[in-house]
C-alpha cells in the first residue's frame, strides 16, 4: 500500500475512492428532463399564438389539461406503487400538447377527461414514460373525439355566439372539405384562422420545430418525412386541380400538419429508433394525413395518422435494424 | 479554418473521419504541457507474466536469482505471447500473484532492486535524442525485424497490448498494403502519445519505417487528430525525407479505435469479427513504433514506457517515463498525491480505462495513463426510463442500436441481442456517455455478451 504522503500532510481526510466500470464520463448537460424542457420552450410560440387568437379559451384549455395531466400522472403512478415522476416534465408536455390540439370551445370536462385517459390508458398502463406504444396526448384526444363527437367534431369549432372573431369562422380544413373553399395562404401561415388552439399558425410551429431540431431534441428526419410525403401527394392533388401551387400550400400550412409533424410525431417514445426508421415513420404519417384528408369523411387526419403509425413503429424498428460497420 | 478544411485535398483516400462518434471534453490541458519526466528507479518492481493479449510467458528466473537490467526474465513461447525483461538490476524476491486494474489475478515476478542501476535518463535520452535518421533501415530484412521485435518483448502500447511481432510477421495469406501508425490518442485526458510525438518523433518514424519494411507496406501513414497541431508539425518535420505521410484526422471519440481509423484514413471497412489485416492494413500505436526503433536499432528491450498521470484528482499532472512494474501508488506520490476531491483512479483513459482501488497495482506494458477523476468529473445523473430518443444510435461508431442491446441483456434475451449484432460492440462507451436517461448501456451490453456466449457453448 502506498502512503498518500502529501494528502496526509495537508491534514485533510483521505479522499474517498470508488470503482465502477467504464466509461467514467457522462454528458450531464443532456438529460431526459432537459429534452422535455426543450419541448416546453419550443411550444412557447404556439402557446403565444393560441393566447393571441383564442384569449381566455386558450388559457382555460391549457390550465385544465396541464393540471389534469399532472394530477392523473401522480394518481396512476402512485396506484402502481412507484415513485412519482412529475419532475421529468413529460406529463406537462403531454398536457400542453393535448390542450393545443383541442378546439377552443370544448368544455372543461372534455380536456380533463382527455388528460385522464391520456395519462392512464395512454401512458401509465403500459408502464410509464418510455413504455407506451401510442402518443398519450393523441390517445386522450381520440377518446374524447369519439366520446364527445358533438363537442369535438368540425362543427364544434365554429360557434357564432362566441365573441371572438376566429371562433365564428369555419376551420380552414372544414371549409375546404365541406364546400371546397380555401383559406388565404397568408392567414394559414401566420395563423389568423379557426382550428384547434395550437395548430392555427404554421409559422409558430416552424419556429418551435426548428428550435427542437437544432437542439437535437427532436429528430429532423420525422418532420422531413412528413413534409416530403405531403409535398409529393398534395403536389399530385394540386397538379390535378390546375397546378397553381395554392392547394399544395393549403395542405402543407393548413390544419395540424406542421404542429403534428414537429411536436407530436417527433415524440421519441412512440417513433422509431434509427434515422431511416424515423424518415419512414414521418413519410407514413404524411401519406396517411393526405389519404384521410382527400378520401375520408374527416377534414383532418393528423391524429389518426400518428396513432396508426405509432402502431407500425415496432415493425419499422424491425425493418430498419442498421447494418454494423463492416457487415457485408 | 474548419470550413477551409472541408475543401482541403487529403493525401489519403478516407474522409478523415468515421460515421457517428461523440465529442467528450478532451481535458488534455492537465498534462499536455508537461514535458516527459524520468522517474528514479524504484525499490522494487512487480512484473505480471501476462501483460498482453495471448498466452502468459514462462518465467525464466527463480527466487533469489540475480538479474541484470534488461535481462529476459520471462519467455513468450506460444505464437501469440510476448517476452518479459527486467527494467532494473536486482534480485528476484518471489513469484507472487497480483491483481491488475482490469481485475485479472496473475502470477508475477517481484524483483528487489539491488546493485548498480542503469540511469533511466540515459534510456529516455536514447529514445528522444538519438540521430535516428542516420539509421539504415535497409540493413534489416523483414524476418530479422520481426524476430528482433519478438526478442524485445514489444506489445501494442496503446492499451490493448497485442504482441507486435505477430502483427509484423510476414504472412503470404494476408498482404499488407498500408501501415497506419496510430497517434490519435482519442481518449480524453491522456497525453502520453502526444508528448512522445512531440519529444521523440525520430524514434516513431524509424520504428514505422522498420515495421513498414517488416510487413512490406506500400504506404505508411502516421495518423494524428487535428487537436494536436504541435505533434503534427513535429512529425511532418521528422518524416520530411521519408515515404511516410502524416494523416490529420478529425478530433472525435473513438477515432483511435482500429476499425474507425481504418475507415477514416483508407476508407475501408474491416469486416465484422475481422482484423485490419483482412483489408490489407496493419496498425500500431506511436509508442509501439518508438519501442520497435529502440528494440531493433538499439537492441534495447521494452522495459520502460511513458505514462500520463492526469485528471482533476492529482495534485501535479505529469507525463512520466517509468519502468514497467512500478506501482501506480509511487507515480501518484511522485505527482504530489491525490487531491481531496479525488474520486476514482483509472488505469487508462476515462472512456475505456479500468477503475481500481489498490495503489500497489503495477504499471504494465499496456498502461498508457493513470487518470484520476474528481467527484465532479465522474458525476452522473440518476437513471430514468429509456425514452427511445435514439441518441445512442447516433453515437454508436459501429452503427448498432445500443438501447436494444441493453434491453436484450436486461431481459436475458440472447437471441434478440444477436439479431442486433451484439458482438460487433467494442465497448467504447459512447452510448453510455450520451444517454439522456443515464442508462448504463455499455455495462448492460457487456452482460449481454456473456449471456450470448453462454448460449453459444450449449
Amino acid at each position: 500500500m502506498s502512503k498518500l504522503s502529501k494528502t496526509a500532510e495537508a491534514g485533510s481526510e483521505e479522499p474517498t475512492l470508488h470503482v465502477a466500470p467504464s466509461p467514467h464520463l457522462s454528458d450531464i448537460t443532456f438529460s431526459t428532463r432537459r429534452m422535455m424542457t426543450d419541448v416546453l420552450i419550443a411550444l412557447v410560440p404556439l402557446i403565444a399564438m393560441s393566447l393571441f387568437m383564442f384569449r381566455w379559451y386558450a388559457i382555460k384549455q391549457l390550465v385544465v389539461c396541464i393540471v389534469a395531466c399532472l394530477a392523473s400522472e401522480a394518481l396512476f403512478v402512485s396506484m402502481r406503487g412507484k415513485r412519482i415522476t412529475l419532475a421529468d416534465c413529460s406529463a406537462a408536455v403531454t398536457g400542453i400538447i393535448l390542450a393545443l390540439s383541442l378546439p377552443a370551445t370544448a368544455p372543461w370536462y372534455v380536456g380533463a377527461l382527455a388528460s385522464f385517459v391520456a395519462m392512464g390508458i395512454g401512458k401509465i398502463i403500459f408502464g410509464g414514460l418510455g413504455m407506451n406504444i401510442f402518443n398519450p396526448a393523441m390517445v386522450g384526444r381520440a377518446f374524447v373525439m369519439v366520446a364527445f363527437a358533438g363537442l369535438m367534431n368540425a362543427g364544434a369549432y365554429e360557434n357564432p355566439a362566441y365573441m371572438l372573431d376566429a371562433i365564428s369562422q369555419a376551420t380552414p380544413m372544414n371549409a375546404f372539405k365541406g364546400s371546397g373553399i380555401t383559406t388565404s395562404i397568408f392567414d394559414l401561415f401566420f395563423g389568423f384562422t379557426n382550428g384547434s388552439i395550437g395548430e392555427t399558425s404554421a409559422l409558430a410551429a416552424i419556429i418551435g420545430g426548428t428550435f427542437l431540431c437544432i437542439r437535437g431534441t427532436a429528430s429532423w428526419h420525422i418532420p422531413a418525412g412528413v413534409i416530403s410525403a405531403v409535398i409529393v401527394l398534395a403536389g399530385a392533388a394540386d397538379f390535378s386541380a390546375g397546378a397553381n401551387g395554392h392547394l399544395l400550400l393549403h395542405h402543407l400550412l393548413g390544419g395540424a400538419l406542421l404542429f403534428g409533424a414537429f411536436f407530436i410525431a417527433t415524440d421519441p417514445v412512440t417513433s422509431p429508433l434509427t434515422p431511416v426508421g424515423k424518415f419512414i415513420f414521418g413519410a407514413g404519417v404524411g401519406s396517411l394525413v393526405m389519404l384521410i384528408r382527400v378520401f375520408s369523411g374527416y377534414p383532418e387526419g393528423v391524429m389518426f395518422a400518428i396513432l396508426l403509425m405509432n402502431a407500425v413503429t415496432p415493425l419499422i424498428n424491425r425493418w430498419t435494424i442498421p447494418h454494423p460497420m463492416g457487415d457485408a | 479554418m474548419k470550413v477551409m478544411g472541408f475543401f482541403r485535398s487529403r493525401e489519403f483516400p478516407g474522409k478523415g473521419s468515421f460515421p457517428h462518434g461523440i465529442h467528450p471534453p478532451g481535458n488534455k490541458f492537465y498534462s499536455a504541457g508537461a514535458e516527459v519526466e524520468v522517474i528514479a528507479t524504484p525499490d522494487k518492481v512487480v512484473l505480471p507474466l501476462l501483460q498482453h493479449i495471448g498466452a502468459p510467458c514462462e518465467p525464466l528466473v527463480k527466487p533469489k536469482q540475480v538479474v541484470a537490467c534488461g535481462e529476459m526474465i520471462g519467455e513468450g513461447q506460444a505464437f501469440i505471447s510476448a517476452s518479459l525483461h527486467s527494467p532494473v538490476a536486482g534480485k528476484v524476491k518471489k513469484i507472487t500473484v497480483v491483481t491488475l486494474a482490469n481485475g485479472r489475478h496473475l502470477p508475477a515476478i517481484e524483483i528487489q532492486t539491488d546493485g548498480e542501476q542503469q540511469n533511466p535518463m540515459d534510456l529516455w535520452k536514447k529514445m528522444a535524442d538519438t540521430d535516428w535518421l542516420s539509421a539504415t533501415i535497409s540493413d534489416y530484412d523483414p524476418e530479422t525485424i520481426a524476430k528482433m521485435i519478438h526478442a524485445a518483448g514489444i506489445v501494442g502500447l496503446g492499451g490493448a497490448a497485442f504482441p507486435t511481432h505477430v502483427k509484423v510477421m510476414p504472412n503470404d495469406k494476408r498482404i499488407i498494403k498500408t501501415l497506419l501508425v496510430n497517434g490519435c490518442e482519442c481518449e480524453p485526458y491522456l497525453t502520453c502519445d502526444y508528448r512522445l510525438m512531440k519529444e521523440a518523433p525520430g524514434a516513431i518514424v524509424t520504428g514505422a519505417l522498420l515495421a513498414g519494411r517488416a510487413v512490406s507496406a506500400k504506404e505508411i501513414f502516421i495518423c494524428i487528430e487535428d487537436n494536436k497541431p504541435e505533434a503534427i508539425d513535429a512529425l511532418k518535420i521528422a518524416t520530411k525525407n521519408t515515404a511516410i505521410r502524416v494523416a490529420v484526422v478529425k478530433t472525435k471519440y473513438p477515432q483511435g479505435s482500429e476499425k474507425q481509423l481504418v475507415k477514416a484514413v483508407v476508407n475501408l471497412e474491416v469486416p465484422l469479427g475481422g482484423l485490419p489485416s483482412d483489408v490489407g492494413v496493419a496498425m500500431s500505436n506511436v509508442g509501439t513504433m518508438a519501442a520497435v526503433a529502440m528494440g531493433v536499432i538499439q537492441k534495447i528491450p521494452l522495459t520502460h514506457r511513458i505514462v500520463s498521470v492526469t485528471g482533476g484528482g492529482i495534485t501535479n499532472p505529469k507525463n512520466l517515463f517509468v519502468p514497467i512494474g512500478i506501482s501506480i501508488g509511487e507515480l501518484i506520490d511522485y505527482c504530489g498525491g491525490l487531491t481531496r476531491d479525488a474520486a476514482r483512479i483509472i488505469a487508462g483513459g476515462p472512456m475505456m480505462g479500468f477503475a481500481f482501488s489498490d495503489l500497489a497495482t503495477p504499471v504494465t506494458k499496456g498502461t498508457s495513463g493513470v487518470t484520476i477523476l474528481t467527484h465532479a468529473e465522474t458525476a452522473r445523473g440518476e437513471e430514468t426510463s429509456c425514452v427511445r430518443c435514439g441518441r445512442c444510435v447516433d453515437a454508436c461508431p459501429m452503427n448498432l442500436v445500443p438501447t436494444r442491446l441493453a434491453m436484450a441483456a436486461r431481459y436475458n434475451n440472447p437471441a434478440l441481442a444477436r439479431q442486433y449484432n451484439i458482438n460487433a460492440c467494442f465497448e467504447c462507451g459512447s452510448c453510455t456517455y450520451v444517454c439522456p436517461a443515464n442508462i448504463k448501456l455499455v455495462q448492460l451490453i457487456r452482460t449481454g455478451k456473456v449471456q450470448v456466449a453462454a448460449t453459444m457453448k450449449k
